[in-house]
């Protein structure tokens, strides 16, 4: 994520290659959401299929055991499940039906805020119009065309469903002797380097190489040498140099 | 600052926020977190301060999760429906049922015009009810109600356990249904139009066809209690569907999209009513309707009592300033 928050006084925003959601906040902070698209929320909407059949499968055969009394319970379990499962999941469970929590993914506002039970209902009534003609055919092409991937209960609830955040681990710093820059650097130029140092345990030693010695020839050092100068210059930027 | 030294100074504070956050997130009803809006205040600064200062991803990324975690607790909305549902059903809802007269009152012509017309035309033109429902299942129907044949086609009194049976039966269907009504309108209305004056016919058909072989006497008091109930539930819940065809027809000054949110917020509260009318109606059927000691002319008086009573409750329920909390 590398970004100036200072651009030039009326400089226009290049649009972003990436689908991210920007939900900007009474406080003044814009939160990125990460919608899903197709693909990750049929495999979701699938699983709960299966489980739906599953948990249906298995109450039916106890229930046909108890007669009429079975009979009763199993259309009012049918109802249920079928018109209920997701609402009841989505608003009891942080917004994730096991499927959407299997596959990473939950469903909020718009404005990133928990779901309730009115959008919830309303969304998951709504499904029966994006099934229409057939298969999600609705669904799927108001999710193809939508820049945040909806479908048209969404649009009508105002939810979204979004990439749930996976918490952070504290990327290790290689080790390197703390320095300060050669020159001041800008923010993003710095939030590279920052950048750099912390994923370099995911990157191999050649790419890193690589990467380094573009640097080399404007930090006046020889290239074998721009890893660790650029290493140096991180842990300077987070700790006394 | 340098990042390590903002990192220390702060530290002990994001890991007390973050403890609260998964108290907030375990138990909603969590009280005594005073402190909570200020601290969370606090947090979207340093989140701020850390991406002015070009701190990095890791740091900017994690205090960025906590900042959406304490956003989704502090403007959490409140849920309209579980919180007042006593307030909803004496005033809200039947006033959202005049709020919405226009939609209520077409959608009540749809249902009921196509309903008492085609009964009429099936009672004085009887072969027309075959043109909608099939031999086989008119001569189904026509045993269910066949006056001869103890109450109902079935023994003349049901089990319990029968009742319970039909109760799920009529909830599974009726609600199913309404639920169709309603959620066809964002086909720009038109779908809810379809199955107004489908079930409308459908209703029709059958009853204009029972009263032309005469076996109205078992019908007619046989439908009459729940009736009140169920119809008028239909056709709210047209009602809430033609609300979100009309809010993509005519947005008015607002984009479709938000005019569409705009309607459908109102008319999913509509169909929170149509479910309460159909439990009712469902109750009614499996357990009053059914009955075959009253007379007809008990049935006929407490289902105009129901009638008057749905009538009575939309139109005036909720009137008064002071109205009930």
């Amino acid at each position: 994520m590398l970004e100036t928050t200072a651009l030039p006084r009326n400089a226009t925003l290049s649009p972003p290659l990436d689908t991210r959601h920007q939900v900007e906040t009474p406080e003044g902070i814009d939160l990125p959401l990460r919608p899903a698209g197709l693909m990750v929320r049929a495999l979701a909407f699938a699983i709960d299929l299966g489980l739906r059949g599953l948990i249906m499968g298995l109450l039916f055969i106890v229930l046909a055991m108890l007669g009429k009394l079975g009979a009763g319970l199993s259309s009012i379990l049918l109802f249920v499940v079928s018109w209920w499962y997701m609402v009841l999941f989505e608003v009891l469970n942080q917004g994730r039906s096991p499927g959407k929590q299997w596959m990473g993914l939950r469903v909020v506002q718009d404005d990133g805020t928990p779901i309730g039970w009115s959008a919830s209902l309303l969304r998951n009534l709504l499904r029966f119009i994006d099934l229409l003609p057939f298969g999600y055919f609705l669904g799927a092409i108001s999710c193809l065309q939508h820049p945040n991937f909806k479908r048209l209960g969404d649009i009508a609830a105002g939810t979204l469903v979004i990439y749930r955040d996976r918490p952070l681990t504290r990327p290790e710093l290689p080790e390197a002797l703390p320095s300060r820059p050669p020159f001041a650097l800008t923010l993003a130029e710095q939030r590279a380097i920052l950048g750099f140092a912390e994923r370099q345990g995911e990157l191999s030693r050649a790419r890193a190489h690589e990467l380094a010695s573009i640097l080399a020839q404007p930090l006046q050092i020889p290239a074998p040498r721009a890893v660790e100068a650029l290493n140096g210059i991180a842990r300077g930027l987070l700790g006394p140099a | 600052m340098k990042q390590r030294l903002f990192e220390n100074r702060h530290k002990a504070e994001w890991a007390q926020f973050s403890l609260h956050l998964e108290r907030l997130e375990q138990d909603r009803t969590t009280q005594d977190l005073d402190s909570f809006p200020s601290d969370y205040r606090r947090l979207c600064n340093h989140l701020a301060i850390a991406r002015e200062r070009g701190y990095s991803s890791f740091l900017v990324d994690s205090l960025q999760q906590q900042v959406l975690r304490g956003h989704q607790q502090l403007y959490r909305h409140r849920s309209q429906l579980g919180a007042n549902v006593v307030a909803f059903i004496l005033a809200d809802f039947p006033r959202l049922v005049r709020e919405q007269w226009r939609f209520v009152l077409a959608a009540s012509l749809m249902f009921f015009g196509s309903l008492f017309g085609f009964a009429l035309l099936v009672y004085g033109f009887p072969e027309l009810i075959y043109n909608l429902i099939p031999a086989p299942q008119v001569s189904e129907m026509q045993s269910m109600y066949d006056p001869a044949a103890g109450h109902l086609g079935r023994t003349a009194d049901r089990a319990s356990s029968e009742n319970w049976m039909m109760f799920g039966y009529y909830i599974m269907h009726n609600i199913g249904i309404a639920f169709q009504t309603f959620a066809s309108g964002l086909l720009l209305g038109l779908g809810s139009v379809f199955y107004l004056i489908f079930n409308g016919l459908m209703i029709g058909a059958v009853a204009g066809h029972l009263t032309y072989i005469g076996y109205g006497q078992t019908f007619w008091p046989f439908v009459i209690g729940h009736g009140a109930f169920e119809l008028t539930a239909i056709a709210l819940a047209g009602a809430a569907g033609l609300q979100l065809g009309w809010a993509l027809i005519a947005p008015g000054r607002l984009p479709r999209a938000q005019a569409l949110q705009l309607a459908a917020r109102k008319s999913v509260l509509l169909i929170c009513g149509v479910m309460l009318f159909l439990l009712i109606a469902a109750f009614i059927e499996a357990y009053w309707s059914s009955m075959t000691s009253p007379t007809a002319m008990t049935k006929y008086l407490v289902g105009a009592a129901l009638w008057l009573l749905v009538l009575t409750y939309l139109l005036f329920a909720g009137r008064q300033r002071h109205a009930p909390e």
